[in-house]
């Protein structure tokens, strides 16, 4: 099928295409990468009026640091953010993370804004995001607003991003030297996780001194597993530790249940993909 | 009506489209190039997969109106003079189709992966070619076939013509 009619704006700064949404009012959409919203369109599951694409804008797209902070445009693709330097360097989660999303033709049309702004449960840069504190810029008519990962999901789809407003950047503070992995579940055909969990670490000495585990779709938004990140913090990363700290992985949790997988059987997933990623990250 | 300006297969089109106009729409109704082929609704199987830019992208999941000064490369454009691009030619002699309903992206996504990584190992391609669904083959022609290319298609190899072969994305 193919999409109902629209309008499509094509503005080329930020503040072109703010102005733009507020004139089109509220069934106006935004299109960034399209790997979401264009499978929607088609299926007409959504018939926007107006379609702004902010492809045009090449500001969005820039990757940068500052003595704190790696910033990164809401328009950098998947491709890009996988590749970047900088992001490997200082918040190695996220490359992981965006490695496992999707394929490569998704990869090269798909965003790092796109998708947390499409805040899909089982999508896998949410749970990275959340576990690292990362913080969403987003302007609207009355100017930019500075918004924590931990605030910004809001449950299944929705996110802190207001009517007229627009994901701008987000950025992320420097964990240079942590150990990361991101660990996933998913069925073969489709690369969308069952269940997945970011792990990174700070390992002093041998032993960890801080921990930041975020779950993957056992919740209408990504979910912190503090329980875990306790049960870590002071000990020496070792199969027994892992295991007994992976117990804790579910506290808190709303796991759904679907064709993909019940409640019960994520609940185990969780635990047990906890267990890996905290030792292939601490590896 | 949106104008779109285009380099499709070495050729340049200008048009006017619907701005919901998919992209690989526009290729095969506008432009009649049906080679690239549409095999499901919800970006899933790949069958669509053209070089836009250099980069290989589903084109049921691309408006035509944001390819406006994009290069695109269909498998259409693979061939040169008569002479099969290397991953069709390997196709062929590994078998690596049945119905070929999957082969146009199949060798799209391929051609992508090996001008990205020349010598990719048996997992580096199944990971290439994720994108892309095949019903038929079981996929281990397939593997084989994007292999096979990848050894005449490196620099110094015996090439089966004296042509070089296009790189991915090269609509010259
Ligand atoms: C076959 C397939 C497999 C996939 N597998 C995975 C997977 O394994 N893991 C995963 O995480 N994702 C997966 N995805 C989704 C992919 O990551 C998408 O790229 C992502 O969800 C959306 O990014 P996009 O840039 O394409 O956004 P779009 O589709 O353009 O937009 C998505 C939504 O976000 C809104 N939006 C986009 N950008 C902004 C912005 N800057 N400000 C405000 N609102 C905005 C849009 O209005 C729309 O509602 C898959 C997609 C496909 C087609
Ligand atoms: S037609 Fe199936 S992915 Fe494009
Ligand atoms: S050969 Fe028939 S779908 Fe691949």
């Amino acid at each position: 099928m193919i999409p109902a009619k629209f309008d499509y704006v094509r503005p080329s700064s930020v503040e072109e295409a703010v102005s733009a949404l507020q004139q089109a009012g509220e069934d106006a959409k935004i299109l960034a990468g399209g790997q979401s919203l264009l499978p929607v369109l088609r299926l007409r599951m959504a018939a926007p009026s107006t379609v702004i694409d902010l492809g045009g804008i090449p500001e969005l797209k820039r990757i940068g640091e500052d003595d704190q902070y790696v910033m990164v445009g809401a328009m950098a693709t998947h491709h890009e953010v996988m590749r970047n330097d900088l992001i490997k360097q200082h918040v190695e989660l996220i490359s992981q993370a965006t490695e496992t999303v999707a394929d490569p033709q998704v990869r090269h049309r798909g965003t790092l804004g796109g998708a947390l702004a499409h805040a899909d449960p089982a999508g896998d840069l949410g749970a990275a995001a959340l576990a690292l504190d990362a913080e969403f810029v987003i302007l609207g008519s009355g100017g930019t607003r500075l918004v924590p990962a931990a605030e910004f999901f809001q449950d299944y789809f929705t996110t802190a991003i207001g009517e007229g407003e627009i994901l701008t950047m987000i950025r992320f503070p420097k964990y240079t030297g942590w150990k990361t992995h991101y660990e996933k579940f998913n069925r073969v055909a489709q690369a969308w996780s069952m269940v997945a969990v970011a792990v990174a670490l700070k390992v002093d000495g041998g032993s960890i001194s801080e921990a930041r585990i975020g779950l993957t779709n056992m919740g209408n938004v990504p979910i912190r597993a503090t329980g875990v990140e306790r049960a870590l913090v002071g000990q020496a990363a070792g199969p027994d530790v892992a295991k007994a700290a992976a117990e804790h992985a579910t506290e808190g949790t709303s796991a759904p249940s679907d064709a993909d997988a019940a409640a019960d059987y994520r609940e185990h997933l969780a635990k047990v993909l906890t267990g890996r990623a905290v030792l292939a990250a601490a590896g | 009506m949106t104008e779109v300006r285009v380099t499709v297969d070495g050729v340049n089109y200008a048009d006017d489209v619907e701005p919901r106009m998919l992209l690989a729409q526009y290729l095969r109704e506008t432009l009649g190039k049906t080679g690239t082929l549409i095999g499901c609704d919800t970006s899933n199987c790949g069958a669509c997969t053209v070089s836009l830019n250099g980069q290989s992208v589903k084109s049921c999941s691309v408006l035509a109106v944001q390819a406006d000064g994009a290069e695109v490369t269909t498998i259409e454009g693979l061939a040169r003079d008569g002479t099969l691009h290397p991953v069709q030619e390997a196709f062929r002699e590994c078998h690596g189709l049945q119905c070929g309903y999957c082969t146009p992206g199949m060798i799209m996504a391929a051609v992508d992966l090996l001008g990205d990584n020349p010598d990719p190992t048996e997992q580096e391609v199944r990971e290439g070619i994720e994108g892309n669904l095949c019903r038929c083959t079981g996929y281990q022609n397939i593997v084989r076939a994007v292999q096979s290319a990848a050894k005449t298609m490196k620099p110094g190899a015996a090439q089966p013509t004296e042509q070089a072969a296009p790189v991915a994305g090269g609509g010259n």
